[in-house]
């Protein structure tokens, strides 16, 4: 709908105005995508130095290097291994959560649901520091655990959120029709709730991913110097590297983003998303 | 296991409901026979839907029984019941075909899969919709949405269908084809019907029996014509039908002084420009064309009256006489004569 009538007016509308729209365009394109294309031109090229205006030359080194540096490849095996780990207990603590605030009235539902987001709304600095202190105390510094704990908490307001409006959009007649069809609880659940709810679900399953995979904050103060993830291991990269090696990098950190946000595209562009929000 | 009546398809014994701190069901008692259409019919929040909805276990009562064909089923979840529901907003599951909507109640019962597509094709084609077995239901009209949550209730072969407004969402035309079909169904499969409306059109044309509902207790509870002709309580008159209604009191053929309730239907009112016996000198004020019918506002011994015509319709200024056929007497909201 929006899609056609943007079109009409460009139609309608004179030559100046369409080019001072199309200049604006190419320059936000410019400006999103810019930066980008200049990562990934990088990531091959043996120098490229002011004033010149085409890189000195190409070159696979710079993937190689990474390939050989033993302590790159295991902050890349970290995070793979860590950030599934960390959707998958962040959706076992947070979907029944989510369950519970959409279909329960309890005592202090709003303001667990309301604190959840403050918990967000503040520099988390603060509150990884206090957290430190109490990991140093049960001897969680430096540790897997330690991290899982810190990169979970960065997923709760995603996982407890988007799943909760998904559940609330969830008609109760349509619960009720399963119940009435013969369906046990548990059964309705299963067949309906969460087959409905499951564009919702998914989206927060990417969401979280995103969040633990490029956590760098806590994971920073938790982990280093025992443990590097992707994203801690570029602050080592961007100060004692080569800029071509965390050009690199990026662009391997950025693989996951892609494919899940590709895949994902569907889910958040087809609305699910966008109607899911609507807690009450 | 009870005392009840094996020849009842459905039987309420003393049911309460307290819903929020307020008594939605009062004491309520109703037996429907079996293969018997009875309609629960009354305003907004006069707990019909309530009672339908303890009727198919989605609410416990307080108090009292339910009993199903001789099974007390009162502390049964709705999965246990042998009721079939048709939601008033269809409830129709999104993701799935309608072929697969209406296959859900049997493949839940784990029926071989020959069984279940047998089933579903005659439950679909007992309401015309084998075509639409692939569509999604956002891809069909809101009649035809209807018609799948009725093959989804009846492939249960239950031993009661219970309807929630079901023609609520559907334009007037639709409404009334739809109702003569489900009408004709029940007819012919015989089966034990319970069915809420607020519409009396509806109730009066499709139930065996109706059970008028006010303020969570049945008012009367009787086959269309008597409810019509006879309605044992004021709430009743008022709420079937057209009604003249006067404080005082009904003999001789006219409204007279007094203390009671007067009832008068418009269709047992009528004006001739010559006497008849009985007849009241009247004035004619207002003639409204109404389609079929006229309604004929009427002023008679300093009342006001309104009559339905549909010949011999007078002037505006005419003067004649008005002849009241039949009236309806009530003494603190209960039936006390007909005159």
């Amino acid at each position: 709908m929006t899609k056609t009538q943007t079109k009409l007016n460009l139609q309608s509308n004179s030559w100046l105005v369409r080019i001072l729209l199309l200049g604006f365009l190419a320059f936000m394109a410019l400006f999103i995508l810019g930066p980008l294309i200049w990562l990934a031109i990088r990531a091959f090229v043996t120098g490229w130095t002011f004033p010149n205006l085409f890189p000195d030359g190409f070159t696979l080194r710079w993937w190689k290097v990474i390939a050989g540096d033993e302590s790159l490849i295991n902050a890349i095996k970290n995070s793979l291994i860590i950030s599934p780990i960390v959707v998958i207990v962040s959706a076992v603590i947070c979907l029944p959560a989510a369950y519970a605030f959409s279909r329960y009235e309890f005592w202090g539902r709003k303001t667990f649901i309301i604190g959840i987001f403050a918990a967000n709304a503040f520099p988390k600095i603060g509150l990884y520091a206090s957290i430190a202190t109490l990991f140093y105390t049960l001897n969680l510094m430096g540790t897997i655990l330690g991290v899982i704990i810190i990169q979970v908490l960065g997923t709760i307001i995603y996982m407890t959120w988007i799943p909760a409006a998904a559940f609330s959009s969830v008609s109760r007649n349509l619960e009720d029709a399963a119940r009435d069809a013969g369906a046990s609880k548990i059964r309705v659940f299963w067949d309906i709730t969460l087959r409905l709810a499951m564009p919702g679900i998914l989206v927060a399953l990417v969401m979280s991913f995103l969040a633990a995979f490029d956590e760098a904050q806590g994971t920073y103060l938790v982990g280093v110097p025992t443990l590097y993830t992707m994203p801690t291991k570029m602050y080592a990269l961007v100060l004692n590297y080569p800029v071509q090696i965390s050009a690199v990098f990026s662009l391997l950190l950025a693989i996951p983003s892609v494919i899940l946000i590709t895949m994902a595209r569907k889910q958040i562009i087809g609305g699910q998303l966008a109607d899911g929000f609507q807690i009450k | 296991m009870s005392i009840a009546n094996e020849s009842l398809g459905l039987e309420l014994i003393g049911l309460n409901k307290i819903l929020g701190g307020r008594i939605i069901i009062e004491n309520l008692d109703l037996s429907v026979k079996k293969g018997e259409m009875v309609s629960l019919l009354g305003p907004s929040g006069c707990g019909k839907t309530t009672t339908l909805r303890m009727i198919a276990g989605f609410l416990r009562p307080d108090a009292g029984r339910v009993i199903l064909t001789g099974n007390d089923v009162t502390t049964l979840g709705p999965d246990k019941r042998p009721s079939a529901m048709v939601f008033q907003n269809y409830a129709l599951w999104p993701h799935m075909s309608v072929f697969k909507n209406v296959a859900y109640p049997l493949k839940i019962r784990k029926m071989s899969k020959n069984e279940i597509i047998k089933r579903v094709h005659e439950a679909l084609g007992m309401v015309n919709l084998m075509h639409h077995k692939d569509s999604r239901p956002s891809q069909i009209s809101g009649g035809e949405q209807q018609r799948v949550a009725l093959a989804r209730a009846l492939v249960q072969e239950p031993d009661i269908l219970l309807l929630d407004e079901p023609l609520s969402n559907l334009d007037a035309k639709l409404r009334i084809k739809v109702r003569e079909d489900i009408r004709d169904l029940q007819r012919r499969l015989g089966i034990t019907t319970v069915i809420v409306t607020h519409d009396q059109d509806e109730a009066l044309s499709i139930s065996d029996r109706i059970a008028v509902m006010s303020d969570g207790k049945i008012e009367q509870f009787a086959n269309p014509q008597a409810l019509y002709d006879e309605p044992s309580t004021e709430f009743v008159a008022n709420f079937i039908g057209s009604l003249n209604r006067y404080t005082g009191d009904f003999y001789e053929g006219r409204i007279q002084n007094g203390d009671k309730v007067v009832g008068i239907r418009p269709e047992d009112v009528y004006f001739t420009a010559n006497n008849v016996p009985d007849g009241q000198p009247a004035t004619v004020d207002l003639v409204v064309p109404r389609g079929h019918f006229y309604e004929v506002y009427l002023s008679s011994n300093g009342y006001k009256i309104r009559s339905f015509m549909s010949s011999e319709i007078p002037q505006v200024g005419e003067n004649g006489f008005v002849k009241i056929s039949k009236a309806l007497v009530y003494i603190g909201g209960k039936l006390a004569k007909v005159a």
